[in-house]
């Protein structure tokens, strides 16, 4: 009886499909030839959960629908909406899935199925497709294969590394052959004949294995390491085991190079920012002799310019860091002077009170700043030339904000060493703080000296806080994380020398960023702090002490 | 004679009214039930206790148009303890004995919580605490309306171990007790599940650290061995902002490491441009985003009340949502703002939650919670990509840990929060 019903069941099958085929055919023929997989894929793309929306993507991929790679990137981009079906009457009716163009909200709607317009996002009531992070993957792999083939070089290459990156893949073998053999453009040749490599480490044949792990030998890439760490440990074959670790021993040694090359970059990183930070106050208290410890808020007024200026210019976010350099320099310097006329100017001579009320001043600059600007941290964007990174290779990548805030604290270096050297406020500057009174008696106003020169510092400071929102958080708390820092910095240095100030904070950045990996980041700090205070019993007056008559002994 | 005495008594009468007005008035000004707030107002801390003061002062107010509790006006009391931790003991001391309030809501930091403690144990106050902490303590004064770890943390690696199938693990954090406990109680129960010492990076930061240039190039590194990796962050405040956006620009996504947060919510990711962070996780017992009639409810009255239509609501504010109402159901069932007889009133009791659920506080003094995991989307809000079946009782004392397995928090039959049950003995009230 079962076995009867077997039978029964294995005649009514072919017909059962015949039957449910030539439905989809007379819905398919009333609008264009759609193949029935696609059809059903997109339906389920619709409804379900996010296991059942990635086996739908990955059926419209194989399905070879030319609109494939269209439906599969608006899903990656959230530009996928449901939509009940027009027909209400029609209970069982799937959701219709439209697609949009953009993501504005007037942007029109389509069928996906039928190319049929329906309408704007404002207009119909739609749900978008949610996503979630194994899914994104999935789509960016599909897509990367679907797009082997774009016109586009560039394109290409960025499927190729995208397959790479997605791992030993043994099923794409045949598609990558046929596709490097069709291929003309070198770059991408050689990222198809890794991904292709690593797909060959699967072969049943031991000569394609070797030669696979030869090809990859050459490669950094993380995808590679594993695998052929993989290969070394499990492969059935000693030839191929050995070959792995061959490859493996000659990417290591190239990879401590350029981690080396990493932390030295991400030392001379820290140090921009140390130097940054620390610049203003190496004017004010390395050449004024004030202990200024409102400094950090000067940066953090900075910070805030910045904001301020993106808030006024929303649509140009791309130059509105260029244009809060010269408006941070203003402001902080304003606030600067204003500093020194209102309270430093009746306290020279008297560090402790200076150091007081200075710090007096920093209380009430935090808590205005959280009056005016509400407690929260502000958002300020980042321009999308400042972010990213430029990949040097796969081990080596330096961030584009991290590289430009070095360039950037070697301009601003550069810019103070000319002022003070080359022009006549320098000059004077220069004349006052070594020997007030001989400045005065040749006819230097010193008050008027002493205001610009707090001025320019704090100026610096406000600058260095531009740089600072690209890195860090914009809140009123800011500066009291700098202080520190740029103290230790100048005092490192050397008072009164800019120089000394440059190569305190770079070689302070690399000493802590060598240590970080080894120490982890809490005892680095810690170090850094025990050295310095060893290095000053040794040599109180730093790195590069003034020097002369004028220099107090 | 007719006419003065027809002169004095509308006077009398006048009076006697007056009197009575008068002497009502005072009789209310001395009849209001006062509620502490404790939070941060300025300093650190500010940035998030901030909106928690606002929270309370819209429940307060909310209550009062009702018609008040037990047919008092409730008066809020808002000091400002400054970020500064001896301080918070300090005003503490100040709402107790010369304000004399029947509650305090306040502290985020355990720091803060724990220089607060002893003044709320000696002096019998309440004290409601709305933040996730690391669990390991459970006083008679003190209700947790916040997740312990096994509300926040266990679930979470368990979605990342059994959804995302993650093998290797970094647990970075902020350097100090939150962390430090949490990390401790993560690390044994990885073990306990079978993850190797060599799967398991620990890494800890200063308060407030900007330069994640290594450790974010660390992470990548491990995170490179052909096994899929996360990372759990117990990260706090202010250094989360250059942390995700050094992975953003180490094009770190969250399809290759995806980093699930526990300090990370709404109101913090309303300080950064989200679309870096696109698909990195949280775990929580609210998120805004839920679709829920109370939910929807309480953001309208939010905008309201402070304001902006663009504020969020957070995790900690649920928590005090549920804290308060639970603290006004337990005083109506005591019919007394009385300390004592509210700390028993208020074992059992039941309120709804923000997430369409009900909440209860247990014995122990914590709450049921549901667990969520949320994506964060391009607006900075989560979209729940997981949560838990029902309810979640929060633990005092971590089963993960040697130290406090055998411990038992207990308020109603035990009466102690820290009872070993091994040696039968109850070791004081925290510790």
């Amino acid at each position: 009886m079962p076995a009867l019903l077997f039978l029964l069941a294995l005649a009514s099958m072919p017909l059962g499909a015949q039957e449910t085929d030539a439905g989809s055919m007379q819905d398919t023929l009333a609008v264009e030839a759609v193949a029935p997989d696609f059809t059903a894929s997109i339906a389920r793309l619709g409804g379900g959960n996010f296991s059942e929306r990635r086996e739908a993507a990955i059926a419209i991929a194989d399905s070879g629908d030319e609109r494939s790679l269209n439906v599969l990137t608006a899903l990656l981009e959230g530009r996928l909406y449901t939509a009940s079906a027009i027909d209400a009457e029609a209970e069982d009716a799937p959701p219709r899935v439209l697609l949009a163009e953009s993501d504005a909200d007037d942007a029109p709607l389509r069928d996906i199925l039928n190319n049929e317009s329906a309408g704007t996002l404002a207009e119909v009531e739609t749900r978008r497709i949610p996503l979630n992070n194994a899914l994104r993957g999935t789509l960016r792999n599909l897509i990367a294969r679907l797009s082997l083939a774009d016109a586009n070089p560039a394109v290409r290459l960025d499927a190729a590394k995208r397959l790479l990156a997605a791992g030993t893949a043994p099923e794409l073998a045949p598609l990558l052959r046929e596709r490097l053999d069709a291929e003309t453009d070198d770059r991408v040749r050689d990222a198809l004949a890794l991904v292709l490599a690593l797909a060959e480490t699967n072969d049943d044949t031991v000569e394609v294995r070797i030669a696979a792990v030869e090809v990859l030998s050459g490669a950094l890439d993380p995808e590679v390491r594993a695998r052929l760490a993989e290969l070394m440990a499990n492969d059935a074959e000693p030839a191929v085991q050995r070959a792995a670790r061959a490859a493996l021993d000659s990417i290591q040694t190239r990879i401590e190079f350029y981690r080396f090359a990493e932390n030295l970059f991400f030392g001379l990183s820290l140090g921009s920012v140390l130097l940054l930070a620390a610049i203003g106050l190496a004017i004010t208290f390395g050449v004024m002799g004030v202990i200024n410890m409102a400094h950090g808020e000067l940066i953090m007024i900075g910070a805030y310019t910045t904001w301020v200026v993106q808030q006024w210019m929303p649509n140009h976010i791309e130059w509105s860091v260029l244009v809060a350099i010269p408006a941070a320099f203003l402001v902080a310097g304003l606030v600067g002077v204003a500093i020194e006329r209102g309270v430093i100017r009746f306290l020279y001579g008297r560090p402790l009170e200076t150091l007081l009320a200075t710090f007096g001043i920093s209380l009430i600059l935090q808590q205005a700043v959280r009056s005016i600007f509400s407690p929260l941290n502000r958002a300020v964007s980042t321009p999308s030339w400042m972010s990213g990174s430029l990949e040097i290779n796969p081990v080596l990548s330096i961030t584009w904000n991290r590289l430009y805030v070095l360039i950037f604290a070697l301009i601003v270096f550069a810019a103070l060493l000319a002022v003070l050297k080359k022009t006549s406020l320098g000059l004077k500057v220069r004349a006052v703080s070594q020997n007030r009174a001989m400045a005065r008696a040749c006819g230097v106003r010193a008050d008027w000296v002493d205001a610009m020169t707090f001025g320019l510092g704090a100026g610096i400071a406000g600058v260095a806080g531009v740089a600072l929102s690209q890195l860090t958080n914009v809140g009123p708390n800011l500066g009291q994380a700098y202080i520190i820092d740029s103290f230790m910095v100048v005092v490192f240095g050397g008072v009164g020398n800019l120089w000394g100030t440059l190569v305190g904070a770079m070689g302070l950045g690399v000493v802590n960023k060598f240590l970080e990996p080894w120490s982890g980041a809490v005892l680095a700090k810690i170090l850094v702090l025990v050295l310095l205070i060893l290095f000053i019993q040794k040599r109180p007056r730093g790195l590069f002490p003034q020097k002369g008559r004028a220099a107090e002994g | 004679m007719a006419n003065k005495r027809s002169w004095l008594k509308p006077v009398a009468t006048a009076a006697t009214a007056l009197a009575i007005g008068l002497g009502a008035s005072l009789a209310s000004a001395a009849d209001t039930i006062k509620v502490g707030i404790l939070h941060s107002l300025s300093g650190t801390m500010a940035i998030s206790e901030t909106t928690l003061k606002d929270t309370m002062l819209m429940l307060i107010d909310e209550q009062n148009k009702k018609g008040g509790l037990l047919g008092k006006k409730l008066e809020p009391v808002v000091v400002d303890p400054a970020s500064n931790w001896p301080l918070f003991a300090e005003k503490a001391r100040e709402l107790l004995v010369k304000d004399k309030v029947d509650a305090v809501f306040g502290c985020w930091t355990s720091v803060s919580r724990k220089s607060v403690l002893p003044v709320f144990e000696e002096l019998n106050g309440i004290l409601f605490y709305p933040v996730q902490y690391e669990g390991e303590e459970s006083s008679r004064n003190v209700f947790y309306t916040g997740a312990a770890p096994n509300q926040q943390a266990i679930p979470a690696v368990d979605y990342l171990m059994k959804e995302v199938g993650v093998k290797r693990w970094v647990l970075a954090g902020t350097d100090y007790v939150y962390p430090r406990t949490t990390n401790k109680i993560l690390e044994a129960y990885l073990k306990a599940k079978g993850v190797a010492d060599a799967d398991i990076m620990i890494n800890y930061t200063p308060f407030g650290h900007s330069d994640w240039q290594s450790i974010v190039a660390d992470i990548k590194k491990f995170g490179s061995a052909g096994k899929k990796t996360a990372v759990v962050s117990t990260i706090n405040g202010d250094a989360n902002v250059p942390f995700y956006k050094e992975l953003g620009n180490q094009k770190i996504s969250a399809e290759d490491i995806p980093v699930v947060a526990f300090s990370v919510g709404e109101e913090e990711l309303s300080g950064i441009d989200t679309k870096p962070l696109l698909g990195h996780l949280a775990a929580w017992n609210y998120f805004m985003s839920i679709e829920d009639k109370t939910n929807s409810e309480f953001i309208k009255k939010w905008h309201a009340f402070i304001k902006d239509k663009k504020r969020v609501t957070n995790d900690p504010m649920e928590a005090h949502y549920i804290g308060f109402n639970m603290w006004v159901k337990a005083v109506e069932k005591a019919k007394s703002t009385d300390p004592d007889k509210v700390i028993d009133a208020i074992i059992g009791v039941k309120v709804p939650n923000l997430t369409g659920g009900t909440s209860e506080m247990l014995p122990n003094h914590h709450i049921t919670k549901p667990v969520l995991i949320g994506e964060i989307q391009e607006d900075g809000q989560f979209a729940t990509v997981w949560q838990t079946k029902g309810l979640v009782p929060g633990d005092a004392w971590s089963d993960f840990l040697p130290g406090s397995k055998d411990i038992e928090a207990d308020w109603v039959s035990l009466k102690c929060g820290n009872y070993n049950s091994k040696t039968k003995k109850c070791s004081g009230q925290n510790f």
